[in-house]
């Protein structure tokens, strides 16, 4: 068990060493900003395996959250002058409490029907942004004018120490990473063993001693902390974010890329923040491909994943390495065998 | 020791328990009765499932129907499943463990008192090992160890040797019997193998229909004329001394 944990340990270490040293030396700063989306993606992303993958609850209203979550820091950030890390507390509590509310459904509700719900309730909240049409230059916290002007309106100050679009990407690993800290403790103690016993069988649950209400609810809480905060992120890392950034199918194609990820692993998380968020800039900046395409790839991947690696990518691919690896030994002694053995 | 009273269930249309009393005395207790009788009801009725229309149950001088359902755990009331339902996703460990954290039991003895129920079932995989990975009996195994751990109770047991082969069977019914001795707990066992519930249960109560139709020490209660006639139908059938009476399927 301890040497487990100093291998996963030594991965982590290893990844974050990469993602905050080698690619900000190596790579140009498109890729920058792209990657300090994928990181934010991420983060709602790993809501979706906290909701979904360890609780069994299906949320289709996540992108719902990130824009709630960038909207309110926008609006604090122009209504307040509070210190970017204050603001992003401030921006996942007032986020949480949105999501428990559009949580309580899914006390009553489950499989399909609570999907539903999220989805519409994730189709309301997309009304009501275009409606209020932020920002529109208007003061205050809603900051709705009446004469709309983007002129003279400065973008969400981003901290101090990090201004810069490098640094902005440094701070946002750093902050996601402490977020993914947060869900994996709370997958690593009693609440994620009581979610994993309701996702196996609330009746099990119920008789185990858990109080399905209240994880259910604490499951909520946290995947909307967490997108909340993420969603401040974004909204520094946009300066001016728009209300059309958060289209409602992205938490169908979001829910796709976790489930083609792996939808039971916070790595697979990762990799649903990266399929959503670098693919689509590698298909448009890099190869100049409409990025509609990746729709169809989006679409075959996940039926690939149904079909034959239903933990996802991030299970299955160590695994067909390894074939691929047996396969290539077996290849090579099979041509440099006989030679051997004359 | 349990009494219940007049306890009566009723679905739309249906009263799977009707106008039940009876006493679970201690020690290890059969509840038998043809697929239908009323046994998984009865289990729902105090686990909280099913709120009964009528009747009370009182166990060990509580009033187990007027506790709150997750609470019913931590008064000490633990249960197994007809089909089994450990936590594939969680380690064998982890599966024991999260009943010990909401049973209120001290997080100071978690570790030894988990252990120590693996090492009571007879459980001789690592406890790191993941759920998901292992076969039959040893999940079954896993889920009779969650029962026990901490200070149980009331163990329920819902046919916990089911598909089992029978010298794992055996295994089972050892580890059954040593549950009220060792946890001083009170086992209620449903099950169909009757040379199971024959050798764990010094009792056993028998329902039909919803009805309790029999009730008392376990030979005399197999050997009972209403018993056999519920189980064999009404023709005139030698008694099955040590007999294996295996209803088809299973209930619903």
């Amino acid at each position: 068990m301890a040497r487990g944990f100093i291998g996963r340990s030594a991965i982590i270490v290893a990844f974050l060493a990469i993602t905050l040293f080698v690619f900000p030396a190596a790579l140009g700063g498109d890729w920058i900003k792209t990657l300090t989306s994928v990181a934010i993606y991420a983060v709602v992303a790993a809501g979706l395996v906290t909701l979904y993958g360890r609780v069994g609850m299906i949320s289709l209203g996540q992108i719902a959250l990130l824009a709630i979550g960038t909207w309110t820091a926008t609006r604090l950030s122009y209504a307040t002058s509070l210190p970017f890390p204050i603001l992003l507390l401030v921006t996942g509590a007032i986020t949480c409490v949105v999501g428990v509310l559009i949580g309580l459904p899914a006390l009553r509700l489950s499989g399909l029907y609570l999907a539903l719900i999220t989805l519409m309730a994730a189709g309301a909240v997309n009304v009501v942004l275009t409606t209020i049409n932020f920002p529109n230059g208007g003061k205050g916290f809603v900051g709705h004018t009446a004469t709309p002007s983007l002129e003279g309106l400065k973008p969400v100050s981003r901290p101090g120490m990090a201004v810069g679009d490098t640094a902005y990407y440094r701070y946002t690993v750093v902050v996601c990473a402490l977020l993914f800290l947060l869900i994996a403790v709370h997958f690593a103690t009693k609440p994620g063993r009581a979610w994993a016993s309701i996702r196996e069988s609330e009746p099990a649950a119920l008789a185990a001693g858990v109080n399905i209400v209240r994880y259910k609810l604490w499951a909520f809480a946290l995947a909307s902390f967490t997108t909340g905060v993420a969603g401040a992120l974004f909204a520094a890392q946009l300066g001016q974010p728009t209300a059309f950034g958060f289209p409602t199918q992205d938490s169908l194609t979001l829910l796709a890329a976790a489930l083609i990820g792996g939808i039971y692993s916070l790595w697979g998380a990762v990799i649903a923040g990266a399929f959503s968020q670098l693919a689509p800039f590698i298909f448009q900046a890099e190869w100049g491909v409409d990025p509609n395409f990746l729709l169809i790839i989006f679409g075959v991947g996940l039926l690939q994943v149904l079909l034959t690696a239903p933990r996802g990518i991030v299970v299955q691919m160590p695994q067909d390495i390894m074939n691929l690896g047996r396969l290539g030994l077996r290849l090579y002694r099979m041509v440099t065998g006989p030679r051997g053995s004359t | 020791m349990i009494e219940v009273k007049g306890l009566t269930v009723r679905f739309a249309g249906v009263t799977p328990i009707d106008d039940v009393s009876v006493v679970f005395p201690g020690g290890t207790c059969g509840l038998i009765g043809p697929n239908g009788a009323g046994k998984t009801t009865f289990f729902n009725v105090l686990s909280g499932f099913v709120k009964p229309a009528s009747g009370s149950i009182s166990a060990f001088g509580d009033d187990l129907l007027k506790m709150v359902d997750y609470r019913r755990a931590r008064w000490g009331l633990r249960r197994t499943f007809q089909t089994e339902m450990a936590i594939e996703q969680l380690s064998v460990f982890d599966n024991i463990a999260m009943i010990h954290e909401h049973s209120g039991a001290g997080r100071a003895t978690r570790r030894a008192d988990v252990l120590s129920a693996i090492d009571y079932v007879g459980l001789d995989v690592a406890p790191t090992a993941k759920v998901g990975v292992l076969g039959a009996r040893d999940r079954r195994l896993v889920e009779i160890a969650r029962a026990v751990v901490g200070s149980p109770k009331v163990v329920l047991l819902d046919e916990p040797a089911a598909g089992l082969p029978d010298e794992e069977t055996e295994h089972m019914s050892g580890v059954i019997q040593r549950i009220p001795e060792q946890f001083g707990a009170l086992v209620i066992l449903v099950d169909h193998d009757m040379s199971l519930v024959q050798a764990c249960c010094a009792t056993t109560a028998v329902l039909d229909f919803g009805r309790l139709i029999a009730t008392g020490p376990t030979a005399d209660v197999l050997r009972d004329e209403n018993v056999m006639r519920a189980y064999l139908g009404t023709e005139n059938v030698e008694a099955p001394e040590d007999a294996t009476v295996e209803a088809a399927g299973s209930e619903a």
